[in-house]
């Protein structure tokens, strides 16, 4: 596994993403939203697009699609982008908001206490 | 160094649906990616984030073309903890420069672990202070990196700590005590929660 980003001059970057310069300031992605793939990779489909949807056969966080594609997270989040719009990956996001719902505490303490 | 059949993934289950965050947060080789790994069933994985110097529209990658962003790696690690819940734990640098990226990256985070070398203590003062700043809940976990044992009054001391937050002390190294640490935390943020005023809206107060 090589070391993400380390090769990806930003021009990469940029061709990689279309030349768009931002997923907006509401994505809709968390970096553990879990992507799930709704659709079979179908050729002449962009390559980070098909292992996208080969790595979200089963859920995925986004931060580790990031980590798979050896992509900044922020970049990785406009290619999930466009496959959530394009209808070929699902997003289930983080159910916690500012405060933490006391039982999903009480679910994550007996989770670590079963490890 | 890891052959690529090391790095299968080991996938989630069907019907996990909600991914929940821990931040370890630290200085330089405190053991940060030693407790990761610990605890976490994956290898630990490594990816970065860029931000830009003004820090607001850190997604805008004309400013990594425009050589006005740096970036900044964090590592992270996984714990299935039932069907649906997926705890992920991020290891993170406690220098300056990350924190502008703490609201984006780890807003809505259950906690921080602040860990540190009792050799060192002051290098977690500024991680310490950003996390009162923000109001996320943590704990202090003391790395036992051997030589003489440090009083956790002492250290108490030495960081000015609030007295409710509590401090353990750990290895980093061993998968039962860095899991003491994260149970530690979340009994904090339990008692962090039921700390607060109660809730206006008392219908959701009585669902627990
Ligand atoms: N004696 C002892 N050594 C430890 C312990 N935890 C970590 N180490 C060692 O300390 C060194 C640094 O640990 P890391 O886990 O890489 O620390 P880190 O915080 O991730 O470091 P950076 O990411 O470089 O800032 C490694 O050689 C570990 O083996 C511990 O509890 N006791
Ligand atoms: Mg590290």
């Amino acid at each position: 596994m090589r070391r993400p980003g380390r090769d990806d001059t930003p021009d990469r970057l940029y061709t990689l993403t279309g030349g768009r310069t931002r997923s907006g300031p509401d994505s809709p992605f968390d970096l553990v939203t879990l992507v799930v793939a709704e659709s079979e990779p179908t050729t002449g489909m962009q390559s980070e697009h098909v292992a996208i949807l080969r790595m979200a056969q089963t859920p995925i966080a986004v931060v580790e699609v990031a980590a798979e594609l050896g992509l900044p997270v922020s970049i990785t989040k406009i290619l999930l982008s466009d496959l959530l719009a394009a209808g070929r990956v699902s997003a289930r996001h983080p159910r916690t908001s500012a405060l933490p719902d006391p039982d999903i505490l009480e679910q994550v303490l007996v989770g670590l206490r079963s490890l | 160094m890891d052959s690529a059949a090391s790095d299968a993934r080991t996938p989630l289950g069907a019907s996990a649906d909600n991914g929940l965050k821990i931040v370890i947060v630290g200085g330089f080789g405190v053991g940060k990616t030693t407790m990761v790994r610990s605890v976490s069933e994956i290898r630990p994985l490594n990816t970065e984030e860029t931000m830009t110097r003004a820090s607001e529209t850190v997604d805008d990658v004309s400013e990594v073309r425009g050589k006005t962003a740096t970036t900044v790696a964090f590592d992270f690690g996984r714990i299935t903890l039932d069907a649906r819940n997926v705890l992920y734990l991020f290891g993170a640098p406690g220098q300056e420069r990350f924190w502008f990226l703490w609201d984006r990256l780890f807003s809505g985070t259950l906690g921080a672990v602040v860990l540190l070398d009792a050799r060192r203590i002051e290098d977690s003062w500024y991680a310490i202070d950003r996390l009162e700043r923000h109001g996320t809940p943590f704990i202090v976990a003391c790395n036992d990196f051997g030589g003489p044992r440090h009083d956790p009054a002492d250290v108490r001391d030495a960081l000015d700590l609030d007295p409710h937050v509590p401090i353990v002390e750990c290895d980093a190294r061993s998968r039962e005590s860095s899991k003491q640490v994260l149970i530690a935390l979340v009994q904090h943020i339990q008692r962090h929660l039921g700390d607060r005023p109660a809730r206006t809206d008392s219908s959701l107060r009585e669902t627990v």
